[in-house]
């Protein structure tokens, strides 16, 4: 009965790991500034609900992203709701993808991701720049950017390695 | 041209309308809810500031918890960073030894053939004997400046024996009682020693004054002592053995006094080292 519990309380932790890496990673904050690496940055949130948004929808829900979201914008001082929309217009991206895809591929997804968080930065700068009068600095956004993409593909085959033998495994055992 | 339009209008709709399983608001709801947040947060909307401060309040408690793997992986990171500072400067240090090392193999043979070149010219003195001696009297007089040491001719003490304060000469033996000595001190009137001045090698006499410092006399280069020159015996007359530190220069523009500041503070003394020097018997 206790072996039973047991189990079925780490099937659910399992399920909530997206949910928990999503919460992590934005009131984390990873800057690897430490690390002495001047150029490289990249934005894990992005890939996460991407990924989810487009493969496992129920894994992570909206509400959450949401949330999470608001909480983004606290940790890096954004103007509060301003991470959520671009959270949200990530999904929406994903979801259109999800409804006309029918051959996945890894590439095709890829190059997806790359023009929606090249529209999402561009709006997120715009905004930033033109309405709340932010100053920020344009090369380092190309460079999260560009590693955002890159980290997707990896990212992307842990993702798949996880949810695939991990949490299928565990629901099977 | 017109399904395809459709597809996307189809596709766009279910995106933002459609509601998962799990799914309490759609993507459309929630957008709005953001703009609204955005819209009301720039105008400073009492409500959202609510909503703000207490997200801030769960964010920041609960950021400080979750960096805690970072942090440790950050201080993971710095501590081995630090582990290869330190091998690189122990390296460093290591090359720096072996420098040192044969330095110091240099500066043994200048020793050796210092010694050897002294005994040629029979000017080579050691250290034969060594009391320690307690100071027990430092009374001075207007007469006579010299304090009494409890050591005397039971210990083997002689007159005219070396005072030694550390490393800094403070004067001669004068006088030997059985268990006590006399110790005339350099700033006594009646002190003259022969001394050298470093830098420039100044032969001359150190005089005492009966007050706290001493003055140099009876040379023929006085404008080559130069103030904080280093006053070391000069060893002529074979009484005290050559380079032992007396004081420093202190020369005053508004005098012609040679004056001479004494390293040991004679009216502190507790302890001091009587010794005697002998020739070398190594030729």
């Amino acid at each position: 009965m206790t072996g039973l519990r047991n189990k079925n309380f780490i099937r659910i932790i399992l399920l909530k790991v997206p949910v928990i890496l999503l919460f992590v990673s934005v009131l984390n904050d990873y800057d690897f500034n430490y690390s002495g690496l001047k150029y490289f940055s990249f934005n894990f949130s992005y890939i996460l609900i991407f990924y989810y948004s487009l493969k496992k929808t129920e894994s992570l829900g909206y509400t959450y992203i949401f949330i999470a979201g608001l909480f983004n914008d606290v940790v890096i001082g954004t103007p509060i709701g301003l991470s959520s929309l671009m959270y949200l217009i990530l999904c929406v991206a994903a979801s259109y993808l999800r409804n006309i895809t029918l051959r996945p591929s890894l590439l095709k997804d890829g190059i997806f991701f790359l023009l929606t968080i090249l529209i999402i930065n561009s709006l997120l700068f715009l905004s930033l720049k033109f309405i709340f009068n932010y100053e920020l600095n344009y090369f380092d956004q190309i460079i999260n950017m560009v590693f955002t993409f890159l980290f997707y593909f990896l990212f992307s085959n842990l993702f798949n390695f996880f949810e695939n033998y991990v949490v299928r495994n565990n629901n099977a055992g | 041209m017109e399904p395809s339009r459709d597809d996307f209008v189809i596709a766009l709709r279910s995106a933002f309308l459609k509601k998962g399983t799990q799914q309490r608001f759609s993507l459309l709801s929630l957008i709005f809810f953001s703009i609204v947040f955005l819209i009301l947060g720039s105008f400073n909307f009492k409500i959202i500031n609510y909503v703000k401060a207490g997200i801030k309040e769960v964010v920041y408690r609960s950021s400080f918890i979750v960096s805690v793997p970072e942090n440790l992986l950050k201080d993971s990171y710095l501590t081995i960073q630090n582990h290869k500072k330190l091998y690189k400067e122990n390296e460093k240090i290591k090359s720096e030894l072996e420098i040192l090392k044969a330095k110091d193999l240099l500066n043994e043979f200048i020793i050796s053939e210092n010694q050897r070149l002294k005994n040629i010219v029979d000017d080579h003195l050691v250290k034969s004997d060594t009391i320690i001696a307690k100071v027990l009297s430092d009374k001075s007089s207007p007469y006579l400046r010299s304090i009494i040491i409890n050591k005397g001719s039971k210990h083997k003490v002689n007159l005219g024996m070396v005072v030694i304060d550390g490393e800094y000469l403070v004067g001669k033996i004068v006088e030997v009682n059985y268990s006590s000595s006399r110790v005339l001190l350099l700033s006594d009137l009646n002190s003259k020693i022969p001394v050298i001045v470093e830098p420039n090698t100044v032969i001359s006499i150190l005089s005492g004054t009966g007050k706290d410092y001493g003055v140099i006399q009876y040379s023929k280069k006085y404008e080559d002592i130069k103030n904080e020159s280093v006053i070391y015996t000069s060893g002529a007359g074979s009484l005290f053995k050559a380079g032992i530190p007396i004081g420093r220069m202190n020369i005053n523009n508004l005098s012609d006094e040679k004056k001479v500041d004494f390293f040991s503070d004679f009216s502190q003394l507790k302890f001091v080292k009587v010794v005697s020097f002998k020739k070398s018997e190594n030729k």
